[in-house]
């Protein structure tokens, strides 16, 4: 067992792990931050990204102790600080952007990196980085139309209703 | 003008503020104080003899805390199947025992064979591996045809052969079925395979059993669709406990599509182990598991005939169908290939007779039960595959083929046991064809040619029985439930409002849809009412949600029980405002005296029901609480159009979605945002079957497809935005809110219409392509078209 600690979500965090524990299980099981999920074991389904040093990445293909001294941004860090939602999570309210929610967390988390490297991009850039988030519920409509809102562009036009 | 509130508007989700934050509480995310950890090991071979299972190692191993095999299970009971299918001579489906862990056999990769406790996930897990099973390898029964032939291995050795049950409905005489084909002018005929699909909700299912023995009560957590159907079923069928003595908790849950209705042995095994350990219980499965545990779907091969007339009229079909059921009967498996299949077999069309043939066949592979539509995708991908080929035989417009074959008068009595009770299919399909900017097709399809690609236009209709009901009839056709639903309605003190409610939401959003429609029965605010469902200890009784019910089913449950709520308020009124209580009318929240400017506030009369200073006792009781139980009088019959324009790439055979448009008719909405939504996410799985998922055994019963590596998920560069048109609307005319149910139109609907239109794009190629199955990958199109 091994000591860990990290930054996440701006507060110091740490905890003993094995060599085998991973980001997704040190967060969900030891920092009770179960809004990271684990929907595969492949690294396929981009439920559990968070970001590490700003970039996204798949919680459940880190080790936890490759992040010691990390800063880790788990889904219950994104809100505003006065605990409103966010752009890109307002966005996913205000259209549709979520059914059941299990994919959500690492979808807000996608897209926030998605948007700090490209704030304006295309319903194909889009749907070209989501490659490695996987919805069963949406089809991926109205999460593309709310990463195109949140990134300010004008969605009014997509498949009226 | 689009409604800003109640019936008919789409107000943001209330659900997604929690789940947007990571506040979601999913079963996962619960942990109970002193929990244990199990994992199952489970068989990597199809079919095999069990000679001993050798636990002394893995017992030695740290932490394990106890080791459970079959034979902990003798004289417990099996998981039930909840549905008798009766066969076509009258006699009972052949129905095998399903042990909660393998006894004797192992019968699927996956199936489990011992069940390791210990105080982490990672010592569990590793002690499985020191477990020594001894197996004796048999033939895997994987395909079938075979599986039917004469000497063929039984998945069962006590079943007279691997035939569940062989089922025929329609037109039972097969001299009368023939003579109508033998009189056709024109027969289509057309084999096809529904491949099997994997649900795949996105949470994997997890269950944790908790067993207080103070109070000798159980409880546990599940990721399940309809926590009191578990609760029924474990209790009186598995375990033998009183269901008072237990308590079932579906929390938010990830997703179900189907796969999360049936009661699992990891749900009973928990529920059993925390009891003979007295500690909690934890089961996580691992995406590799879901695999090869939950239960799949579709899985049918089927021979169709369609016969018309000179004029071009339907005048009969006959199917016969293979069904798999896998190796054990899941909870509903044996209801999906029969009566809800083979009861849509009409489609929207006026055959006059219909012979339906089914035969329900166990194989070494996973059970198979219902995924998003049940029975419902198989039956419509028959009807409108064959029609499309019989149009491009004849030289007819597709389209217009349908059109003329439609079910225009309702009620409309079937041959195969339904009445539609209302529809309009021409009015659906003019709205496609507006929606789907017909006229513009041969513009873009010469774009697309001159950028070097095939594009075709693939149109289909659809029609499906939701809420299925009711539950006398269900109960004479097999089903051993009934099929009602329930809702409460507890009207606090100060007005706000707690229904609980029977239906589960797992994504459909009912805790913002549902109080839309009490908020406008009253004519209060939506925020003063809260939605419970999941948690057997917080609502009535409830047959969760699944078939596209909720609303058809619960939703009314829930308007009659707001009715029972408003009639006896109304009489607190006519007290409080000396009247008699058929003057009262209630309207934005206030009661008010027919003719005169007497009122009183919704507020001050639930208050008085629950400070009865002044109040007529000896009427009505103290307290303003109703609840309704409702078991709809009839199926109700969502209908619709989808359109489908692809590119096909005649280099390499891969396929794009170019554009998609749906036109239904799911009656009244109550949430049109949501019920966008709702199409969206089914078209989203009906591509992902039409072009990309396939759950593949080898001849061996290996899994091959045993995770995201291997089956195509459908992902967001798969698919295109889509057109979504619910304008047409033909209110169901049996329930209170005239809804007619929307979650499963999309995967019912697309499927067809994305092969339609592959085929008509390799048809404007030259290609004498008239059918390729799904998924129809770059392969298949490419072999096809070099064929
Ligand atoms: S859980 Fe990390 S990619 Fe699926
Ligand atoms: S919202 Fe359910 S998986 Fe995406």
């Amino acid at each position: 067992m091994t000591q860990v600690s990290m930054t996440v979500n701006g507060k110091s965090a740490s905890g003993t792990v094995e060599g085998r524990t991973l980001l997704s299980q040190f967060l969900r099981d030891q920092l009770g931050l179960t809004g990271t999920h684990v929907g595969c074991d492949t690294s396929q389904c981009g439920a559990c990204v968070v970001h590490v040093n700003g970039e996204a990445v798949k919680a459940c293909t880190m080790l936890a102790l490759e992040a010691d001294g990390a800063e880790v941004g788990t889904i219950e860090g994104q809100a505003n600080a006065d605990g409103s939602l966010n752009v890109i999570q307002q966005a996913f309210q205000d259209h549709h952007g979520l059914q059941c929610g299990f994919c959500t967390p690492g979808m807000v988390m996608s897209a926030a990196a998605l948007l700090k490297d490209n704030p304006t991009p295309t319903e194909a850039e889009i749907r070209d980085y989501l490659e490695g988030n996987i919805c069963r519920c949406t089809g991926y409509h109205n999460i593309v139309k709310a990463i195109m809102a949140a990134s300010g562009q004008d969605v009014s036009g997509i498949a009226a209703e | 003008m689009p409604k800003d509130h109640g019936i008919g508007a789409s107000p943001k989700r209330r659900e997604d503020v929690r789940f947007l934050t990571g506040a979601g509480n999913y079963t996962d995310d619960i942990n109970v104080n002193g929990q244990a950890y199990v994992h199952f090991l489970r068989s990597d071979v199809a079919h095999a003899k069990i000679n001993g299972i050798d636990t002394s190692a893995a017992e030695a191993m740290p932490g394990v805390v106890r080791i459970f095999t079959g034979a902990d299970f003798e004289g417990v009971g099996g998981m039930p199947c909840g549905w008798g299918v009766t066969d076509r001579h009258g006699e009972p489906m052949q129905e095998p025992p399903h042990p909660i862990l393998a006894q004797g056999k192992v019968r699927h990769v996956g199936d489990p064979i011992a069940a390791v406790i210990a105080d982490t996930y990672e010592q569990a897990r590793d002690a499985a591996e020191a477990i020594e099973v001894d197996l004796d390898d048999l033939p895997a029964v994987v395909d079938m045809k075979a599986a039917l032939a004469d000497g063929a291995t039984k998945v069962h050795d006590d079943l007279t052969s691997n035939l569940c049950y062989d089922w025929v409905l329609g037109e039972t005489d097969d001299a009368a079925v023939q003579a109508a084909f033998d009189s056709a002018a024109h027969v289509t005929t057309l084999e096809l395979v529904n491949q099997r699909l994997v649900a795949n909700p996105m949470e994997p299912r997890v269950a944790v059993g908790d067993y207080n023995r103070g109070t000798d009560e159980h409880t546990l957590y599940t990721t399940s669709q309809n926590p009191h159907v578990i609760r029924l079923l474990m209790c009186a069928f598995v375990l033998g406990l009183p269901e008072h003595k237990v308590r079932v908790v579906a929390p938010d849950v990830g997703g179900g599509f189907g796969t999360k209705i049936f009661h699992y042995a990891e749900e009973a095994f928990v529920t059993f182990a925390a009891k003979a350990i007295n500690r909690p219980v934890k089961w996580t499965a691992s995406r590799s598991e879901a695999f090869m545990s939950d239960a799949q779907g579709r899985d049918h091969v089927t021979r169709i005939e369609l016969a018309l007339d000179a004029s071009n009229n339907f005048t009969a079909l006959r199917t016969n169908t293979l069904a798999n059921m896998g190796a054990y009967l899941s909870t509903f498996s044996s209801s999906v290939p029969t009566w809800l299949h083979g009861t849509l077999m009409a489609g929207n069309y006026k055959t006059p007779t219909i012979q339906v043939n089914v035969k329900a066949v166990f194989t070494n592979t996973v059970p198979v039960d219902a995924y998003r539509g049940a029975g419902r995708p198989e039956a419509t991908f028959q009807i409108e595959r064959v029609i499309d080929k019989a149009a491009r035989e004849l030289g007819v417009d597709p389209v217009a083929l349908r059109r003329q074959n439609f079910i225009t008068e309702f009620p409309y009595d079937t041959p195969v046991a339904l009445t539609y009770d209302t529809g309009d299919y021409h009015g659906t399909m003019d709205k496609l064809e507006a929606a789907a900017d017909f006229a513009g097709f041969a513009a873009r399809r010469a774009a697309s040619e001159a950028k070097g690609k095939l594009r075709g236009l693939g149109v289909n209709c659809y029609i499906e029985a939701c809420g299925i009901a009711p539950s006398n009839i269900v109960g004479m056709l097999g089903a051993r439930a009934g099929l009602y639903d329930a809702a409460t309605v507890r009207v606090n003190a100060t007005g706000s409002i707690s229904v609980m409610v029977g239906a589960h939401s797992h994504g459909q959003g009912h805790e913002t849809a549902f109080p839309q429609v009490v908020a406008d029965m009253i004519g209060i605010d939506e925020s003063m009412i809260e939605i419970v469902h999941g948690d057997t200890s917080k609502i009535p009784f409830g047959m969760g949600t699944y078939g596209s019910r909720s609303l058809a089913v619960c939703g009314s449950a829930m308007v009659k029980a707001t009715e029972k709520v408003i009639a006896k308020a109304k009489k607190i009124a006519a007290h409080l405002l000396e009247a008699s209580d058929a003057d009262i009318e209630l309207k934005d929240g206030v009661f008010s005296v027919a003719g005169t400017d007497k009122s009183v506030a919704w507020g001050d009369v639930t208050l008085t029901a629950y400070v009865p200073h002044n109040f007529p006792l000896e009427e009505v009781e103290p307290g303003l609480e109703e609840t309704a139980f409702y078991d709809p009088a009839n199926f109700t019959f969502p209908a619709g159009a989808y359109a489908c324009e692809v590119e096909v790439d005649p280099e390499t055979g891969k396929v794009t979605i170019e554009r998609f448009a749906a036109a239904d008719d799911f009656g009244n909405i109550i949430n049109p945002m949501i019920v966008d939504g709702q199409v969206h996410g089914g078209i989203g799985q009906g591509i992902g079957q039409a072009l990309l998922e396939n759950c593949v055994y080898d001849a061996d019963g290996q899994l091959m497809t045993g995770s995201y590596m291997d089956y195509a998920m459908p992902r967001a560069d798969d698919v295109p935005f889509y057109t979504v048109d619910h304008s047409s609307q033909t209110p169901c005319t049996h329930n209170p809110l005239g809804v007619k149910g929307c979650g499963e139109a999309g995967a019912i609907g697309s499927p067809p219409a994305v092969v339609n239109a592959v085929i008509d794009a390799l048809q404007s190629g030259g290609k004498n392509v008239d059918h390729i199955d799904m998924p129809v990958s770059p392969s298949r199109v490419w072999s096809a078209m070099n064929a």
